[in-house]
Formats: C-alpha cells, structure tokens, sequence
C-alpha cells in the first residue's frame, strides 16, 4: 500500500511537473491546479504502466479520489 | 529485442538516474541548447520525452546550438501530447522546435483559411497528422466504384489541406501514409475485396507517396512505421476511446524521432558517414590473435553470418551514397589482411575512403576520419561492439552518434537502420556517386595528439582489477590466453594446461592472472604474467600477455605495479623484461620502454630490458582486489 503511493507520488510529480506534490487517498483534481482534463488522461496512461494495468473507461470515471484509484489499482494487481 | 527496439528507441543509451532533476535544471543552465540535444540523446519513454520536452518549451533563453524550427500541427486526433514530444525528439537531431496547434478537430479550416493561427504563423512546415478516422473513407465493401470513390475523396481531401498551407503560409506540408486498422473481415480475403480497409488504405498509401515528388511537400511513412511495430501495438481503441490517440501513447517517442529525423534531413542534418570497428563488430573474433582461420565471417556459421549482415547493410548504404571508414585498433598490415584475402567478406578496402588501424584512442581517429572527409563531426556514426568504446566516444566527441547494440551481433544491422542516422528527403544521382568520389585509395592518416582527457574518462569507468596467483578455477583459461594471445604478447610462449598448472607450485616461479571489471562489467581474466627466478635477485618476465579488448586503459601499469610489489617482499632487487618479435606483436615493441625500464641488450630483434624493483610506478585510477592468501602485502 506504501509502496503504491510512493510510486503515485512520483508519477503526480512527472506529470504535474511539481515535486512538492504529495499524494493521499483524499487528494482529488480540485486540489492540484494542473489536473484538467488532458492531464488526466497523462496521469491514467501512467498509471497503468507503471503498474502494468489497464482499466476500462466505466472504471476511470467513477473514480471520486485518489484512494479510488489506488483500490483499482490494487484489484488489478490482485487479479492479475 | 522485439518491436520494444523501436518503441524504446534501443540504439540510444538509457537516461541517467537523475533525469528529471537534469530537465528541471535546464532553464539555469548556461548552454540550454547544448544540455538540452544530451538529455534527448537518450532511450526517453513518453513521459520522459514530454517532461523534457515541456523543460525545453518553459527555457526563456536562446537554445543554439539548436536550429530554431517552426512547425505547424493539425490531424484528427488529440496533438497536445505529440508535442511535448516532438519538442524533445527534435532536440536530440540538433533542432530547437516551436509548435503551433490547431485546436481539436479543425485541420481543414486551419489549412484552408488564411487567418488562421497556423497560417498566420509561417511556419516552416505543417505536420498533417490524419489518420484513417479523419478522411471521408466510407469503406463499402464488395463496391468498386465506392472503392474508387472513397480513394478519389481521400486524395481530395488530403491535396485541399496541402494546397490550403502553401497558399496561405508557404510552408511545406507533411503528409503522412495511413495506418490500416488491424482488425479484418474477412481474414487474408480482405485484400482482395475492393472498399475493405485493408485494400483502400493500401491503395491510398502509394497513392500519397506517388503525389509528393515534384512538390516541395514531404512524405512521413506512418504505414511503414506502424508495421514495423506492428498494427496492433500501434493502434489502442482504449486510448482512442479515452482520449482519441491516433496511435498508442507509447507510440509517441518511436513516432516523434521519425518526424524530427525527417526535419533534420530538410535542414541538411542527416548523417553522412559510416565508421566501423572491426574486430566483432565487421567479423566475429579478434584477426590479431585468432587469425585468418579463426575469425568468423563464412556463411553457415550464425555469429559469422550475423557479421555478414553488418558487412550488407554497410555496402548497402555505401551504394546509397554513405561515406563508409574504419577506426580498428590493430596493426595497419593485420587489420586489412581479411579485405585482402578473406574470400567471404563483402567489405573491401576500396569501399572505405578512411581505413585508420592503430594503437590510438577511437576518439582521436574520428577525429582524423572527420578531418580528412571534411565532413562535420555531427555526420559521423560509429559502430562498435565494445561498451567502453562506445561511452569514450560519447564523452570525447558527444556530436558523433554512437548507436547501443545488443550483446548478440545478430541484431546489429537490424538496430544501425532502425535509428535512422541517414534517413534524407531525397536521393539524387549525386547521392549515388558521392561515396566514389571519396575514394579511392584507403588511406593510413598520421596519428594526432589525443582528442581529450582520457584520464577522467577511465575514471568514470570505476574499475577494479583483481590479482591472484594461478590457481586450479583459472588454470583453463590461463593455458588458453597463453596459447592465444599473439598481439599484446611480450615472448608469445606457449604452455600446455599441465605447464601451467606446474608453474602453480614452482617455487622458482611467480605467477599472476587478472581479471579487470568496471561499469559496463566484468571482462574476465584479461592479462597473465609469469616470472621466473634467474638469480637470487633477479626475476626474468618469462611471459606477459594482455587481451587487446583492455588496451588503452592503463592496465599494464597497474600490472607492473603488483609484480614490483611482490619482488620487492620476496627479496628481488632486478626485474628483466623480454620482447620477443612475431609478425602479430609490433604493438609491443617499446612497451618495457614505456613503462621506464633501460635496454640491456638487443640481438636479432630480441631486445631485453631491466627495471629497478624498487622503481616507484604512479598508480592510476582503479582499485586493487587481491587474492594472495599467504603474503601481507603493503
């Protein structure tokens, strides 16, 4: 569980290009000003490399935080 | 190495651990430009390149030596990550790119109104990045007039663009051929059935091709790309779905060199020469110590017919107009001995318009190459299988591209043309000429001094060279490097493993074999000494033998220094070296010179040499491993 938000917190870094980002299960896109639409497309792709999943859109779009998407993620991995 | 050495743009070295932090200093650097093209020439995924790329767009300050190119981008699906990208891959070919982005889904009204943002730009050229989706293609299958119809529409479409940017901007256009979608309906059918897909974008894409020459536009071939990584990685309908990505985004790095060779190949920046080491690189061995008979270059042999392919691919380019040299370290006569009388090379030496075979450091010899062609630095591309070459290269002369390759040469010629050095936009009979007119005669050129600082280069390699008498584990491989070695090989005495493993225990006999590792790995036993009591005092070097592939690294000093230190604690005052002379060992005739003994005494050749045991040899930068169980040593 550690291990994935320091993985998240890298990759909010690279995409968001701001090393002061630190990721929680709260933070959701009003609390990072970059977190638009194009972005967030940027941070899925990432995601599902670094992790080596893929998630289908009806997954992506009811995600409501950062903590969703880190249960998606490891339900993937369980799975996988 | 699958598609993965396209997708991960292998040929080029991995990025450095601190590759985020490099792109942030950017923008405080003195020369951007210069720090910017080196952390592009690495292996960047898409998420590297666009961080790069955006580090280099945010850079207020002049990026020369960067050549400032403006390029306009329109297509059908979302730009807005290929240009990150494309700012990062155009660096890498000495570009400084600005984009220009049409908004979404609008490419034909930005070619076709002059005010638009695009044409109002001038850019020098317009990338037009439609694929399949956004041309009127209504693929009704079984018909030959829709067949007809949906190709007649299509070209329509694509020349309005083109005629569109011409008028209102000047700029040249980039059109791209398609990439077919990989799903079929009818299986191997498909091609056969007019309307399908698979019949009408092959059709259009010769179409396209046969429409640029004769016009200032230029052709980017997404339908060769696409199957060379192959249609189905290329095309994700998940992030076409999410995102309408043309193309999958790890695509983007593979996509995005290919669009900024082809700016460099119009600003004249492709590549014009081929250097080639030799040794394991143009054949498999080493000529100086395996000979004519143990190279291997025959066909029906798999290492020798994966060098044949690099011989192929080399004349091959040669017939396109490619510069082809050499820089080999081996004697001059030795090294062209296979061209001369190799029945199954391909490779002459009439092919090469340099052939520089010498003891000198690669560095140098590009150097000369690049001298005598008048040719820039940055027109040079050096292939060689040895790591440490390849990263002294690099350091030395960071303009000269120098590709990674794999540990097995099978997928040496493969990954030489997939880095796309010499892609150019067009091919004239001065191109097919220009590799004669360098010719004819493969000329020897005077050595130089050295290109730079080697010094802190075989520093950077952090090696470690470990000493240990002979010993049972090394005793194989010892009597082969005694039976083998011809070049650095002071007596070229040969034992038989029973000699060898004799000298373990003569207590009249001392003994060392080393190995060198360092951070490309380890070489393995790399040298081996022995040395025999002639007097109470003196030790005579019966045999000193090294592997050429460590040359030029100061080893040999490093050796000296561990035999100085064991005769000094076994009570030796005198250390007496002998050159033998061979047809193979000129290398080392001043070596016991070099190394600051005095001459005693020379006959027939045979020269001998004494040294001090108690000479004090400067250390060089390595660190010192040492098995000798039963002496302290200081």
């Amino acid at each position: 569980m550690d291990e994935i938000y320091r993985k998240m917190t890298v990759i909010f870094q690279d995409v968001f290009d701001d090393d002061s980002i630190v990721v929680t299960p709260e933070l959701t896109a009003a609390d990072v000003p970059d977190w638009d639409s194009l972005n967030h497309v940027r941070l899925i792709l990432a995601v599902q490399k670094t992790f080596g999943v893929s998630f289908s859109a009806s997954q992506t779009a009811s995600l409501k935080n950062v903590g969703d998407l880190v249960h998606l993620i490891q339900s993937k991995m369980a799975s996988a | 190495m699958t598609e993965r050495l396209y997708t991960e743009l292998a040929w080029l070295p991995r990025p450095p651990e601190n590759f985020g932090a490099l792109c942030k200093s950017l923008a405080a650097d003195d020369a951007p430009g210069a720090m910017a093209r080196s952390l592009a020439n690495h292996a960047l995924d898409e998420t590297q390149a666009a961080r790069l790329g955006r580090a280099i767009m945010r850079c207020a300050r002049p990026l020369a030596p960067l050549l400032p190119f403006r390029l306009g981008l329109i297509g059908n699906g979302t730009l807005d990550f290929l240009v990150p990208v494309l700012v990062a891959s155009a660096a890498r070919h000495g570009l400084a790119l600005e984009c220009i982005q049409a908004d979404y889904g609008v490419s034909t009204q930005e070619a076709l109104d002059a005010e638009s943002r695009i044409n109002r730009a001038r850019p020098d050229a317009v990338l037009i990045a439609i694929d399949y989706r956004g041309l009127p293609l209504r693929f009704e299958v079984g018909s030959q007039i829709a067949h007809a119809a949906d190709i007649e529409s299509a070209m329509a479409h694509l020349n309005a663009i083109r005629a569109g940017i011409r008028t209102h901007s000047g700029a040249i256009s980039i059109v791209q051929t398609l990439a077919p979608p990989p799903e079929t309906l009818f299986g191997s059918l498909e091609r056969m059935v007019p309307g399908t897909p698979r019949r009408v974008i092959e059709e259009l894409n010769l179409k396209i091709a046969d429409s640029i020459p004769g016009t200032q536009d230029l052709l980017l071939d997404v339908a060769s790309l696409s199957e060379t990584v192959g249609l189905a990685a290329w095309h994700s309908p998940a992030q076409w779905n999410m995102a309408k990505l043309a193309f999958a985004d790890h695509c983007l790095p593979v996509y995005a060199d290919h669009v900024a060779r082809l700016l460099a190949a119009l600003r004249g920046r492709s590549r014009k020469c081929l250097i080639l080491d030799l040794d394991n690189t143009v054949w498999g061995g080493v000529i100086g110590d395996d000979g004519m008979d143990g190279i291997k270059i025959a066909q029906g042999d798999a290492t020798g017919e994966a060098h044949l392919s690099v011989q192929r691919m080399a004349l091959a380019l040669r017939q396109r107009g490619i510069v082809l040299a050499v820089s080999s370290k081996n004697t001059d006569e030795i090294a062209r001995q296979p061209f001369r009388e190799h029945p199954e090379m391909l490779l002459k030496e009439e092919h090469f318009a340099v052939f520089q075979a010498n003891w000198q450091d690669k560095a140098t010899n590009i150097k000369v190459i690049a001298e005598t062609l008048s040719l820039g630095l940055d027109a040079m591309v050096f292939l060689d299988d040895n790591p440490v070459e390849r990263g002294l290269v690099r350091q030395m002369l960071p303009q000269v591209a120098v590709p990674e390759l794999p540990d097995d040469p099978a997928w040496y010629a493969r990954t030489l043309a997939a880095a796309g050095y010499f892609d150019s936009v067009a091919f004239s009979d001065e191109d097919r000429q220009r590799a004669e007119m360098y010719q004819s005669n493969a000329r020897r050129i005077a050595l130089q001094q050295e290109a730079g600082n080697i010094d802190a280069y075989l520093e950077s390699l952090e090696m470690e060279i470990c000493f240990a008498p002979f010993d049972r584990t090394g005793r194989a491989r010892i009597s082969q490097l005694i039976n083998k070695s011809n070049q650095f090989n002071l007596t070229t005495r040969r034992y038989t493993e029973a000699d060898v493993a004799a000298a373990e225990t003569d207590p009249a006999v001392f003994t060392l074999q080393v190995r060198l590792r360092d951070i490309f790995g380890d070489n393995g036993m790399i040298s081996v000494v022995i040395c025999r009591k002639t007097t109470p005092e003196t030790w005579e070097i019966d045999t000193w033998l090294m592997s050429c592939r460590v040359l030029g690294r100061k080893v040999e000093t490093m050796v000296l220094r561990e035999i100085l230190l064991h005769a000094r604690a076994a009570g030796i005052e005198r250390i007496v070296g002998v050159y033998r002379p061979t047809d193979r060992n000129a290398l080392v005739r001043d070596h016991y010179e070099k190394l600051g003994f005095s001459l005693l005494s020379e006959q027939d050749g045979v020269t001998e040499w004494v040294l001090a045991a108690d000479t004090d040899v400067p250390a060089v930068p390595m660190s010192v491993l040492r098995t000798t169980p039963e002496m302290a040593l200081t």
